[in-house]
Order: C-alpha cells, then sequence, then structure tokens
C-alpha cells in the first residue's frame, strides 16, 4: 500500500487567539498537527504496519509546519512532503489546485487527511482534492478496513452510521473514533531525522500562477464579544433550581 | 444582471430539514429582485416532500427521484446533480452545513472551480457585494469573506438564519423532474446506513442542549441529562471529557474538536469548561452551568450558575420544568 497522508500544521486546541495588525498572532503559539489529520496519519502507520508499503505525509505550508510533519515522521510516516505555501493564496480552491498538481505524477492507493482543520474550519481541500484527482472519496470516517482494492469504511454522518465500500485508490477523511494517535517514541524520534524530507515550491511543481487565483477573500477578522460571567444562584439546591427555571422564563425569556 | 440561486434541500425523517429553510433564508437575504431561487431534492419517494417545499417563496423545484439515491452517496450524488448545474449554470450554490453539506459541497466546487464559503452564519449585502460572516478557530475569532467571482458555494450552519416560513399567497411553482440514469461504474457503494438518531433532535440544530463532561462518571450518568432534554425537547451533548473516557459516543462531542453548537439553551453539567470546550459553546444564547467546583471555568462564560452535584441538580431542575412547562 502506498499511502498518502496530508496534513496541516495548526494551533493547539488549548491556545487563546489574539489578533495583532488584523491577523491572528502567532506569538508563543503552540503549534500541533491538526487533531483530526493526527487520525489520518495514525490509520496510515497502522496500514503501513498491517500490510507493509510507505507512508508519505504531506504538508502544503509555511515552513513552520516543517515541525509536524518531523512529529509524523517520529511517529512512523517513511518521508516527509513540505510544499511552500508561498505563492499559493491561503484559499481552499487556490491549496487543493497546488496539491493536485503535486500528486498528478504520484502513484498512490490511498490519501487520508482529516475530516476538517480546527483553525479555518472549512473541510474542503481534502475533498476538493480528491474530485480533481478524479478519485472517489468518503469523508467523517470512523473505521477503515482495506481488503482486495476495496475498503470498507463506517462514517458518521451527525451520529448516524453510514457503511460504504469503495475501491481503491481513493480518499478518506478521518473523523474522532478512528483510532488512538500514538505518541513518537523516543527511538522513533531519533529514526525520524534520518528520514527523507523533501521542501518543494510552486515553482517546481509547474503549475500556471493563474489557476491558482483565489476565488474568496477575507476582509476583516475579529473576535467574539467576551462573555460576561452571570449569576451564581444562591440558596438550597431545590429552590435554586426553582429560582432558574423562573430567571429563564422570566428574565431570559427562553422558555 | 440578475443571478440564479440553487439551494440543495435536504430531508431528515420524511420532513424537510429546518436548515434547508434557514438556506433559503440566507439566499433571501444575498439575492435581488428579480433573481432566480431553485432548489433542488434529491433522493427517493420524494412527491409529497416536493409538494411541502412547493409552498416556500421558489421560482422552482427540481426533483432527482431515484431509488439508488435513497442514501447519500458522493459519487452518485455529484454523479445526479452535474447534468443540472450544467443546465441550470447557477451563480450560486446553497445548502446546510451539515453531514451531507460538508461532504457534498466542496466536491461541487471543485467541478465548477469555484470558490466555496463553509459554515457561514450571517450575511450582509447583496449579490457582488455579500459579505459572509464565519467562525475560524471554532468561534474563538470571526472572519469576514467575499467571493471575487462567480459562481459561489456556500454552507450555511445551522440555526444562525431564522427559517424562512411558507408563502401565504402561494406562488405556483414549477416542480420540474429531472432524469437519473447511475451510472455504470461506481466506485462507491453504500452498504447500509444505521439510523441512530431517528426520531432524535440533531444536536447542530438544537434549540436546547444539555450536556454532560467528566463529571456525569459513566455512560449510566448520561441518563438524567437525557430525560431533561427529551422534556425540553433538545438534545444531550458532551464534552471531550466524556468522550475521551468512554462514556457516550464521539458524535455528542461538542467543542473546537467535535461540534459547534449555538442553541438557545446550553445546560453544561460537571464541564469544567477547558477553551477547546468553550470554543464549541460560547456563542449560545444562555448558558447554565452545573458543576461541583464553584472555581471551575465554565462559570466564567455562564449567565446561570448553579453550585452543586450534577446528580441532584438535574433533576430537581427536570421536575422544576416539568412543572413550569405544565
Amino acid at each position: 500500500m502506498n499511502v498518502y497522508v496530508i496534513l496541516k500544521q495548526t494551533f493547539d486546541t488549548e491556545e487563546k487567539i489574539t489578533i495583532q495588525n488584523g491577523q491572528v498572532s502567532e506569538d508563543g503559539v503552540k503549534f500541533v498537527i491538526n487533531p483530526y489529520d493526527e487520525y489520518a496519519v495514525e490509520e496510515a502507520i497502522r496500514i503501513k504496519e498491517a500490510s507493509g508499503g510507505q507512508v508519505i505525509v504531506v504538508s502544503a505550508g509555511p515552513e513552520r509546519s516543517a515541525e509536524a510533519l518531523r512529529t509524523a515522521l517520529a511517529m512512523g510516516a517513511d518521508e516527509a512532503v513540505l510544499l511552500s505555501s508561498d505563492g499559493i493564496p491561503s484559499d481552499e480552491y487556490s491549496v487543493s489546485v497546488a496539491l493536485a498538481a503535486y500528486f498528478s505524477d504520484k502513484s498512490f492507493d490511498l490519501i487520508l487527511g482529516g475530516n476538517f482543520s480546527v483553525d479555518n474550519g472549512a473541510g474542503q481541500v481534502a475533498i476538493r482534492l480528491a474530485e480533481q484527482l478524479g478519485i472517489p472519496h468518503v469523508s467523517s470516517i470512523t473505521k477503515l478496513e482495506l481488503s482486495n482494492g476495496k475498503a470498507s469504511v463506517e462514517r458518521d454522518a451527525e451520529g448516524d452510521l453510514e457503511v460504504l465500500e469503495i475501491s481503491l485508490p481513493s480518499l478518506f477523511t478521518a473523523q474522532q473514533g478512528l483510532n488512538e494517535p500514538r505518541y513518537p517514541s523516543l527511538p522513533g524520534i531519533m529514526k525520524a531525522k534520518k528520514k527523507p524530507f523533501h521542501h518543494i515550491t510552486l515553482n517546481e511543481l509547474a503549475i500556471d500562477p493563474d489557476l491558482l487565483k483565489a476565488r474568496t477573500k477575507q476582509t476583516e477578522i475579529s473576535l467574539p464579544p467576551a462573555r460576561i460571567a452571570g449569576q451564581i444562584l444562591q440558596g438550597d439546591l431545590p429552590s435554586q433550581a426553582a429560582h432558574l427555571v423562573e430567571l429563564l422564563r422570566t428574565k431570559s425569556k427562553v422558555i | 444582471m440578475s443571478h440564479t440561486y440553487l439551494i440543495i434541500a435536504e430531508q431528515r425523517d420524511g420532513k424537510i430539514r429546518q436548515v434547508t429553510l434557514e438556506a433559503l433564508q440566507a439566499v433571501r437575504t444575498a439575492s435581488r429582485d428579480g433573481d432566480r431561487i431553485s432548489a433542488v431534492l434529491l433522493g427517493s419517494e420524494l412527491d409529497s416532500l416536493a409538494s411541502h417545499l412547493s409552498s416556500y417563496p421558489l421560482s422552482d423545484i427540481h426533483l432527482i427521484d431515484h431509488d439508488s439515491l435513497k442514501h447519500y452517496n458522493p459519487e452518485a450524488y455529484l454523479a445526479a446533480l452535474t447534468p443540472l448545474l450544467d443546465s441550470l449554470r447557477p451563480d450560486a450554490i446553497f445548502t446546510g452545513h451539515t453531514a451531507l453539506g460538508r461532504d457534498l459541497a466542496p466536491a461541487i466546487a471543485a467541478k465548477l472551480q469555484a470558490g466555496q464559503l463553509s459554515d457561514v452564519i450571517s450575511i450582509e449585502g447583496t449579490g457582488e457585494g455579500t459579505v459572509f460572516t464565519r467562525p475560524i478557530y471554532a468561534g474563538k475569532a470571526f472572519e469576514k469573506k467575499q467571493f471575487q467571482s462567480f459562481p459561489w458555494v456556500v454552507t450555511v450552519r445551522p440555526n444562525n438564519f431564522p427559517a424562512i416560513g411558507p408563502s401565504p399567497s402561494g406562488q405556483h411553482e414549477r416542480i420540474i423532474k429531472v432524469d437519473y440514469t447511475p451510472p455504470s461504474s461506481l466506485h462507491t457503494l453504500v452498504k447500509d446506513v444505521v439510523r441512530k438518531t431517528t426520531g432524535k433532535v440533531d444536536l447542530t440544530e438544537a434549540k436546547i442542549i444539555v450536556s454532560g463532561g467528566r463529571g456525569v462518571k459513566s455512560e449510566d450518568g448520561f441518563k438524567p441529562l437525557e430525560e431533561l432534554a427529551n422534556l425540553l425537547g433538545g438534545a444531550v451533548g458532551a464534552s471531550r471529557g466524556a468522550c475521551d473516557s468512554g462514556y457516550c459516543n464521539y458524535a455528542l462531542q461538542i467543542g473546537q474538536t467535535g461540534k459547534v453548537v449555538t442553541p438557545e439553551i446550553y445546560i453544561a453539567c460537571g464541564i469544567s469548561g477547558a477553551i477547546q470546550h468553550l470554543a464549541g459553546m460560547s456563542q449560545s444564547r444562555i448558558i447554565i452551568a452545573i458543576n461541583k467546583d464553584p472555581e471551575a471555568p465554565i462559570f466564567k462564560v455562564a449567565d446561570y450558575g448553579i453550585v452543586g452535584d450534577l446528580f441532584e441538580v438535574v433533576p430537581l431542575l427536570t421536575q422544576e420544568f416539568r412543572k413550569a412547562l405544565a
């Protein structure tokens, strides 16, 4: 099995967001592999462990993304590719076109990615990539089994479970519950340093920059109004419960 | 110049989903007089749904009715829509940011080489000047975006636009049946759909959510929460802590990983309020926190707090709500 994983480096989910000069500040922020992409990395490594082959992790992002790719190598991926986001507009259309250009001469059985990224949250790039490569996809999977050139998957559809069979090559996006990602081991971290790591630029993909033209643009970014702590109710619990229902009726008017 | 808008309608349990009517409202916000607003409905045995849909203000309704479309299949649905997209040439396609919309919209956008704005929560302006607001970092921040070119693909977050009501005048929409022959070489086969949510309120569409954290202590610990949610016609949610501990299915998880919800009332039971959880629920209208620990960060975002054991407080609340609703 030749398995590619597309991943993105994102803020750790415990990070607070601050805005400086109209942009989300990255000062002092801890970065991680996007949690959904981490399930994809883990699944790819498990496939390799069960049936051989290799796992190549690919990220289109800024230089700092190298750290996330190194983590994936330390977990057990074999090779990493960092496609520099220089010259790629931050628009899901553009990113997927650049990735599709990268994959155009690659041979693979599977491409795995995350259900969505916890930063931008649009959940588009992986599905767009499948469509551009002309391969079928299933998003938000919680189970993946491979046999005889086919994949049997379970998809989480807002709590319902869909069971699908799909022929390879195909692309899947990982939902929580697919697996429990491992932590990189110390030997894994040592080995990762010797694994192939390719830095590539947009120029090397020989893609017409016009084709990457962004379809959308950001005009403003803002923080939500801070919530103000309300009222802690007092008294014994039965009277607090009664008081709360009363407040919801008369003051908040929600019931 | 007038534009054509296409809404991909969705059904659930034999009814048009609320989010479809919300998407229609979003389209009406962005559109101008003279624009054409069409809807398409895919599935099987759609006649009664089509007549339901025809009571809403739409120029026309396209029905793609085929046994093989009973369940969502990404490949089949895209194949079924393609001829309609080719003939209608919509300037904008709107659908809900749902299990179906999240999957289908990017595939359509890729096919049309179009831009897409996902999970939109509000819209200002009209036509080319339309500005879309969407959350980023699960609602820790918001961005405004505009399209640079047509066509557009937009998914709207459930519960953020008012649902449009039926038009009293009863417009005479045209219901147009669209032929569909399944492609001979589908790579994707839907083997089974296990409905776990029949009759339940969908978490992202729920007006009231009763949510449990590590404090529920076990799978059984969710029972009093379910009882309260059922009484209020709401849904049960959970924190990552509760899901990671195996007390509930990940489908219930609310937070930056998991679902982002914006109900009228969010009742957090035994949830401490980690940043990643707050991201997923702090846009709720009213937040109620129940926690034994008075220092729990959840109280900092709660409109009303009760310091106490959820196993005592939740049944008391159920009792009080029952009285109030009687």
